[in-house]
Formats: structure tokens, C-alpha cells, sequence
């Protein structure tokens, strides 16, 4: 089954399972996504091989990065009228707080949807919402549309 | 000028001792006074796209905020841990797939607080991703001794027995 057929599906279900098992970078950082009704949040367990900075010990900020840029793009992919494959052209993140190695959850926002490029909110954060660990935006581009 | 052989095994002891850069296989290329060159080996845990066989952007961002949070060890004339405060990347291509991927860092203004990165992440002449990042100073006394002993290779007896030299 093609990537994009597994986007519909999981959707439909609400069961992210099958699409993250065939995502090997999502399955190295381990990914989780959960529905709730029209909203999605993806969750990054506790794990240690995640971990940059052992004196606190930290989550690496390139997996922060990663983990934010990845749930971006499935979120893209979700809510897509007609699904397709993002391509990622910039992302930018801003460090809050250390992410401890805890538990890290993400939601996106659809900032703005054009033709061809989207662009998308993403915020992480660990013991409340209310306190962001990081913030990050990406553009992504559709190759549907104008040449 | 310090001898980049030295700064290389600094560097890499300092990426040895990141837990996701073990996973990811990271390693050192080449270090010299502010400038650093790692690599990211290209392993099936870091795809992406499991039609295309292309590595996440997320591999990348981690190699890139690896290699601009290490070059500050060449930049600074001693080891203090500095936190990213944020990260800008460009992708200007995806890696090609089955082929490692290299990161060239330089610290381009340093000042009593902070310090200001650029990176580019490449395959062979092709710019896969180029990127800017800053970087907070919170004092060498932020950095535990022990943490600072090994980076700087100053071996205790609780922790001399190491083992692969990565592929400096």
C-alpha cells in the first residue's frame, strides 16, 4: 500500500499505528499520534536513546527538531482536501526550555494554506501546555498545481 | 592554534557522549580552529520516505544542530556547554539516498552571551540543506567538572575503559 493510501486510511480510522510502523525515522524516535475528534496530538515517549545533553539529562534539540518537523508534515498530510506528499523548504525552531526526558507532546496549526505552499505552527511541550519547550514553524510545498 | 587532531578527539568525545548521535552514527570528519566537519552515515533508522529511500529532514536538522552546538568547541578556547536558542533551516535539496551526508559549521561572531553559527549539510558538491543557529553562553561553571574533565580527555579511573574511535 502506497504512503499516501495509509495516510487515508489511518485517518479514517484513527489508527496511526500501520502508517508510523512503515516510517523507520518515526519509529527510531518513537512517534505516537492520537485523534481526538478533528484534533491531533503526536507524542514523543520517554526514551533514552532520544537524549543530547546528558548532564541534565535532555532530549537532543535535533530530535526535538525532527520530532516537530515530522508531525508537521503527517498533520499536513492528514488534512488535505486531496492527500499528498509535503516536501519541507525551511523550518524554525525556538528553544524554550530544556526538553527533560519525559514525555514531549506536539500540535500543529495550519497557519496558512496557498496553492502551492503551506505554512504550519508547531508547538511542543512536556508537563503543560501553558509551557512551551519549543516553538517551530516550517513551509512545505505541494507538487500538484503550477509547475 | 591547537593541533586539530586534538580538537577533532575532543569534538568527538563530546558527540560520543549524546545518546541520539550514537544511534544516528554520527561521527567527526574533520575539526580545525573554528570549523567542524561531521558526518551522518546513511542507516535505514533514519529514512524518511519509505518509497524513496530519502532521509528525514529531522536527521538532518540533528546533524545540523550537532555539528553548530560542537563548533563551538573549536571557537572557544575551553569546553563549556552551550544550549541552542534556535535553529533556521533551508532545504535545498533531498539527500540523495545510500550516500552519507557531511556538515561544515563556522561560528561566525562571538560575544560574552552568545554566539552565532552558520552550517551548510552537503553531498559532495550538491547543498543539501543550509542553516543559521545561536547559541547561549551560561558560563563555564555551568558545566559540571567531571563533564568537562572528559570532554577534555582528561581520564579518571572510573571511566578509562572507551572503546571505538568513531572515523577520525
Amino acid at each position: 500500500m502506497r504512503l499516501i493510501e495509509l495516510v487515508e486510511k489511518a485517518h479514517a480510522s484513527g489508527d496511526y499505528s500501520e502508517l508510523i510502523g512503515v516510517i523507520p525515522y518515526a519509529r527510531t524516535i518513537g512517534l505516537e499520534c492520537h485523534r481526538f475528534g478533528d484534533d491531533v496530538i503526536f507524542r514523543l515517549p520517554q526514551q533514552d536513546e532520544n537524549l543530547g545533553n546528558p548532564i541534565l539529562p535532555a532530549i537532543h534539540g535535533g530530535v526535538i527538531g525532527g520530532f516537530m518537523e515530522l508531525s508537521a508534515s503527517l498533520y499536513l498530510m492528514m488534512f488535505q482536501p486531496v492527500p499528498q506528499m509535503p516536501k519541507i523548504v525551511d523550518f524554525s525552531i525556538d528553544y524554550l526550555r530544556a526538553g527533560l526526558n519525559r514525555d514531549t507532546f506536539v500540535e500543529c496549526r495550519l497557519t496558512r494554506q496557498g496553492n502551492r505552499v503551506a505554512n504550519v505552527n508547531i508547538h511542543a511541550w512536556q508537563k503543560s501546555r501553558q509551557d512551551p519547550i519549543a516553538l517551530a514553524r516550517a513551509h512545505f510545498l505541494f507538487n500538484s498545481g503550477r509547475k | 592554534m591547537r593541533d586539530p587532531l586534538v580538537l577533532a578527539a575532543t569534538v568527538e568525545r563530546f558527540v560520543d557522549s549524546l545518546a541520539h548521535c550514537r544511534k544516528i552514527g554520527l561521527c567527526v570528519v574533520s575539526a580545525r580552529e573554528n570549523e567542524l566537519i561531521l558526518e551522518l552515515p546513511y542507516s535505514d533508522c533514519i529514512v524518511g520516505n519509505p518509497e524513496s529511500g530519502v532521509i528525514h529532514g529531522g536527521a538532518i536538522t540533528t546533524l545540523m544542530d550537532t555539528t553548530c552546538g560542537s563548533v563551538v568547541i573549536c571557537a572557544l578556547p575551553q569546553f563549556e556547554l552551550c544550549p541552542t536558542l534556535d535553529l533556521r533551516v533551508d532545504y535545498m535539496h533531498a539527500a540523495a539516498p545510500g550516500r552519507p551526508v557531511r556538515a561544515r559549521a563556522s561560528c561566525f561572531r562571538e560575544t560574552n552571551s552568545i554566539l552565532f553559527v552558520r552550517c551548510e549539510a552537503y553531498q559532495d558538491d550538491t547543498i543539501i540543506a543550509h542553516c543559521v543557529a545561536t547559541f547561549m553562553r551560561i558560563g563555564r561553571e555551568a558545566t559540571p567538572l567531571a563533564y568537562r574533565n572528559t570532554i577534555a580527555g582528561i581520564i579518571e579511573a572510573a571511566q578509562s575503559e572507551k572503546g571505538d574511535e568513531g572515523c577520525v
